[in-house]
């Protein structure tokens, strides 16, 4: 009785977890319009997406924007971790205390921050600015998953390929960026996450004429969500699932694994 | 012998702590020196400064005469074995021993033959595709001395590179690192805090303790003339007492009077004695100079070591011998003269306080 009991409890858990997602993928498949009531199966709500060049819009915008900031923070992100750990105590404290503080700000003060800075500055908002923004919250957590990385043991092997006649770029390049790769996958996979996920200061910063898929549906939901959202959300559900296989996948033959 | 690495009055802060105080020191072509301390006396500092990772504060080093003081570290003729090997674990053994060959343009026929040459000289041939995490801790330490001897340095730095390894390979290890220097025919500057280590392997040992030196020499002359208490109790354990020099080649010791060989003292001088306690003679009540009872009995082996309370304050000797006494049983103490050891009591508060810090 016991054994069923743990069953059916980690079946309710599932359940509430993944029945929303159930729901989503099931109606993007339905025949009508209705919410509630599945009538048949149909692709033309996945026909309707790929032919409406708002949502399209929108995904390039959300991926481009996704990539390039995530790569920019990344590569920001690494070289300060590292150069964070030649300061002395003092300063690096201070340094992540600084760091940490975005982390835990509420979006909606740093995209008010940042909306209004851009104004002071008269740049006037566009694909750039949200860009921008990306970079801006996504470099503390590219530093917070790299830091750890860069510790006492890389230093010696640094300094092991420094005594064996290489030079400092190559003994980073060589010996450092190794070392640090989990710590650097992991910032960008997190950073890439965080800026497709983000609404709160995309909404602020992207200005009237460029959406990206969260900003999409917010801004649709005042007329009437269509159902080529719905399958709009199916293939990127699909796809982060894709994504999470195939890093699972290949991690698995490492020793050190990817936390996503 | 020739000169090689020289360094003058090298001065070392971190921070408000002073490492090093004008510390100088010369190395000979050839040479296995090592520099002996506890932990924090600045030992690895010395070794640091002359890999070229730390830039000394105040002084000059010198390498065949020539000033490196400001020379990067991969511009130096020397190499380290670093204290927990430092191997590179992205790369297998191959690439690990080669890393140095490589960078220094060398052809791909000649890296092949010194990585050969290399794993037959530390006894792991046939190792070349193993990666680096599927080796034990002892064949990781011999990757590394093959790792920086294939450069063929003038010198080589060793930072306790034993100090991971437990006791049986440690040892096998020490014959295998003498080996190494006499096929090799370079200079090694060793620095442990081991003194059994620092006593087999060397040519000449340097005490160093708060960045001082404390003494130099032979293993011999360390062991068996120290200068003060500090080396005294650093190697080995000793029983380091107050005496009174009475006259030259006679001590007054744990209200005794015990004739030696040491001169120049002056007359009824106090200053310290250090006996080893293998050289204290246990003998039946009466036959010796100082009756003793015995406090306490454990056998380690060769011989029992045990503590016996002697003389006018009590004072515990540390004795080792071959004969069983029981606790409680009263003893008798000699020792022979050349066994005796005189020191000059500590004059100024540093050296006082170095004698405290024991």
């Amino acid at each position: 009785m016991k054994k069923y009991l743990k069953f059916i409890y980690i079946g309710i858990v599932v359940l509430f977890l993944y029945l929303p997602i159930i729901a989503l993928v099931v109606l993007s498949f339905n025949e009508s319009k209705s919410m509630s009531v599945f009538s048949g199966f149909s692709l033309k709500w996945y026909e309707e997406m790929f032919s409406n060049r708002m949502i399209m819009q929108a995904v390039i915008n959300t991926f481009t924007i996704a990539i390039t900031a995530s790569v920019t923070a990344t590569i920001i992100g690494t070289f300060a971790a590292v150069g964070i750990d030649g300061m002395k105590t003092k300063q690096q404290n201070l340094i992540l205390g600084f760091n940490n503080i975005p982390l835990l700000n509420a979006d909606i003060v740093t995209g008010i921050a940042l909306l209004l800075t851009f104004l002071m500055f008269g740049i006037s908002l566009n694909w750039g600015t949200v860009y921008l923004a990306h970079v801006t919250f996504c470099i503390p957590y590219v530093i917070l998953s790299v830091r750890p990385r860069v510790n006492k043991s890389v230093n010696t092997l640094y300094e092991a390929a420094l005594d064996l006649g290489a030079s400092r770029f190559y003994a980073f390049v060589k010996i450092v960026l190794p070392e640090l790769r989990p710590g650097i996958l992991a910032g960008l996979l997190l950073s890439f996450t965080m800026s497709v996920d983000d609404f709160v200061i995309t909404h602020f910063t992207r200005g009237a004429g460029i959406n990206t898929i969260s900003t999409l549906i917010y801004s649709q939901v005042k007329v009437g969500i269509r159902p080529s959202l719905f399958a709009l959300s199916t293939i990127i559900f699909a796809l982060v699932l894709v994504m999470l296989l195939l890093v699972n996948f290949l991690s698995k033959g490492r020793k050190e694994s990817v936390i996503y | 012998m020739k000169e090689l690495i020289k360094l003058e009055n090298i001065t070392k802060n971190f921070g408000n702590l002073r490492v090093l105080d004008d510390f100088s020191l010369t190395v000979h072509e050839n040479e296995f020196i090592t520099l002996l301390g506890p932990s924090g006396c600045g030992k690895t500092t010395i070794l640091r400064i002359l890999g070229g990772f730390e830039t000394a504060d105040v002084g000059r080093v010198f390498f065949e005469g020539k000033d490196i003081t400001d020379l990067p570290a991969n511009k130096r003729n020397l190499n380290t074995v670093f204290q927990k090997y430092a191997l590179f674990p992205h790369m297998d053994v191959k690439a690990n021993i080669a890393f140095g060959l490589k960078i220094n343009g060398k052809s791909q026929k000649y890296i092949d033959d010194k990585v050969d040459y290399a794993l037959k000289l530390v006894n792991l041939n046939g190792f070349e595709k193993r990666s680096i995490d599927k080796l034990s801790g002892g064949q990781q330490q011999r990757i590394a001395m093959a790792r920086a001897i294939v450069n063929e340095p003038k010198v080589l730095l060793l930072d306790e590179p034993l100090g991971a390894l437990d006791l049986k390979l440690r040892q096998e290890m020490q014959y295998e690192l003498i080996r190494l220097k006499k096929e090799l025919g370079i200079t090694f500057i060793y620095v442990t805090h081991d003194q059994e280590e620092a006593l087999t392997m060397s040519d000449k040992v340097i005490v160093i303790n708060d960045g001082y030196i404390q003494q130099m020499g032979t293993p011999e002359e360390i062991y068996n003339e120290p200068e003060n208490a500090f080396v005294a109790d650093f190697i080995g354990d000793s029983n380091i007492i107050d005496g009174l020099m009475i006259k030259d080649r006679l001590v007054r010791i744990n209200g005794a009077e015990f004739p030696c060989i040491d001169e120049g003292f002056g007359n009824n001088k106090p200053v310290d004695v250090v006996i080893r306690p293998e050289d204290v003679l246990v003998k039946d009540r009466g036959y010796g100079r100082i009756n003793g009872t015995v406090l306490t009995r454990v056998f380690i082996g060769v011989h029992y070591e045990m503590l016996i309370k002697s003389g006018e304050n009590d004072f515990e000797w540390l004795v080792q011998c071959y004969e069983k006494y029981d606790i409680g049983d009263e003893v008798s103490l000699d020792v022979i003269p050349s066994n005796i050891q005189i020191m000059h009591k500590p004059t100024s508060s540093d050296e006082e306080a170095i004698d405290i810090d024991i």
